[in-house]
């Protein structure tokens, strides 16, 4: 069985469990390992590289060399920590002085040669589409989603191996190959406002609003996601932007790893639905699939 | 407005962002695509002119550069290849080691609050970030129901997860400090 080492990220500690738990579950189902990176810490997210720009590739840099250590390629499943691990690893492996200063600053060599990659990549790309729909159990007719990427694993340009960032279709083509009728969009790497979820509420609504606006217009009736921090942002925000620009839509997120886990049959799938704040499971048994 | 002018700034920010800002020709397409545009007040094609044009106290006391999310999608379209979101992200960095005070008060204090709890544990935890934040943003009363609601559904843990090495991530801390 093939095994990669993995980054969970903080919020699998505690948001967005359930992400972690379907991912390691659905490697499993389709022939992979994901071995948790021992002892990683947080990437900096957006504050690092906001405030302090040293500090925004010392962070990620000693994850680096914890990688690095193990030998393995690296799999991500959060855009944050993807786009922070991996712009990281551009800057040191590109410029000898700043990778010898992390070096001393971390103690540790951060020259990490190994591939990062999305969960998602691993799975259309490693894996394929093809063999993911043979392992189909339970196809998931009567989901029409849209796919929604967020900004940061599309951006900049570099950030995107395999895939299109202008209009990526990886989760497209992986949710097709589950059964779903999938919608197409023009928001995919459009930004959700996560960073500013907490401080500036009054902005980040308005962008949910007009993301879960454009959703339904495309006739989608759920979002699936590949980042936790759009996740909580879309659905922390969903009433809000409900209240104050006074529409009507009830569109659940779901993270990909989930819907895979749903269609692939396996058994933990009923539980990770509950944990959600826009409950998907009214949608699921509508569909027939709860 | 009539500002003192900082004629070494455009030099200043393609020292430390390693970014061209010279090599801006408001074309404007940063501006149009950026969705955080309604809530600036400098538009990012008008805040690569300010750099050029030495606006510094403009710029570093501005929302704009606190408002920006950095999604990226500026320097993504740049015809000319400037890296937008990392001068926008050494503009930051320039108003907080200068002292500038920060139009949007609570956004570097969020970031504050947020390194801080890295530096504690090594990884963010819900109830140190939300108490550090809320404590001191004097926020207290939004997003309580939602609080509520997430540790109802496991969302929020109360144990923090602590990394082993943070000696390590002290030296970090302390390595980086400016």
């Amino acid at each position: 069985m093939k095994t990669y080492s993995f980054f969970p990220g903080c919020s699998q500690l505690s948001s967005a469990e359930e992400y972690g738990v379907s991912a390691h579950e659905v490697a499993e189902a389709l022939g992979f390992h994901l071995e948790p990176l021992k002892d990683w810490n947080c990437c900096g997210a957006s504050s690092a590289h906001m405030t302090n720009h040293l500090l925004s590739v010392a962070l990620p840099g000693r994850d680096l060399a914890l990688a690095r250590a193990v030998g393995r390629d690296l799999v991500v499943v959060c855009a944050a920590c993807y786009h922070n691990l991996k712009s990281a690893r551009m800057q040191i492996l590109k410029d000898e002085s700043l990778a010898a200063e992390v070096e001393q600053i971390a103690g540790l060599n951060p020259r990490y040669q190994g591939r990062i990659v999305h969960l998602l990549d691993v799975v259309v790309e490693g894996v394929g589409p093809g063999k993911v729909r043979e392992r189909v159990r339970k196809p998931l007719e009567g989901l029409r989603p849209v796919s929604y990427y967020g900004c940061l694993m599309a951006r900049p340009r570099e950030m995107m191996e395999g895939d299109d960032p202008d209009n990526p279709r990886n989760m497209d083509e992986l949710l097709a190959a589950l059964g779903a009728e999938v919608k197409p969009w023009s928001y995919k790497t459009d930004c959700c406002g996560g960073s500013l979820s907490l401080t500036r509420t009054d902005v980040v609504v308005r962008l949910v609003d007009r993301l879960f606006e454009a959703a339904e217009e495309a006739g989608a009736n759920c979002m699936v996601a590949a980042c936790p921090m759009c996740l909580a942002n879309l659905e922390m925000r969903q009433k809000e932007g409900k209240l104050r620009f006074n529409v009507e839509y009830d569109l659940p997120v779901f993270f990909f790893t989930e819907l895979m886990g749903l269609a692939l049959g396996l058994a933990g799938a009923g539980e990770w639905f509950s944990r959600h704040l826009v409950d998907p499971r009214p949608l699921l048994s509508r569909a027939g699939l709860g | 407005m009539i500002n003192a002018l900082s004629s070494g700034l455009e030099r200043e920010v393609e020292e430390r962002s390693g970014e061209k800002a010279r090599l801006c020709y408001q074309c404007g397409k940063c501006s149009t695509g950026c969705l955080f545009n309604f809530a600036m007040d400098i538009l990012p094609h008008r805040a690569m002119k300010l750099v050029q044009y030495g606006q510094k106290e403009r710029l570093l006391a501005s929302h704009a550069i606190w408002i920006c999310a950095s999604c990226v999608t500026c320097t993504a379209r740049c015809p000319n290849d400037i890296d937008i979101a990392r001068v926008i992200d050494t503009l930051r960095e320039m108003a907080l080691e200068e002292g500038i005070k920060p139009a949007e008060k609570n956004i570097p204090l969020f970031h504050r609050c947020f390194l801080g709890n890295i530096q504690a544990t090594g990884r963010i935890s819900e109830p140190i970030l939300m108490g550090s934040y809320k404590t001191l943003s004097g926020d207290l009363l939004s997003d309580m129901g939602l609080a509520a609601e997430m540790l109802r559904k496991g969302k929020i843990k109360l144990i923090p997860s602590v990394v082993k090495g943070r000696r390590d991530i002290r030296r970090i801390f302390k390595e980086t400090r400016r």
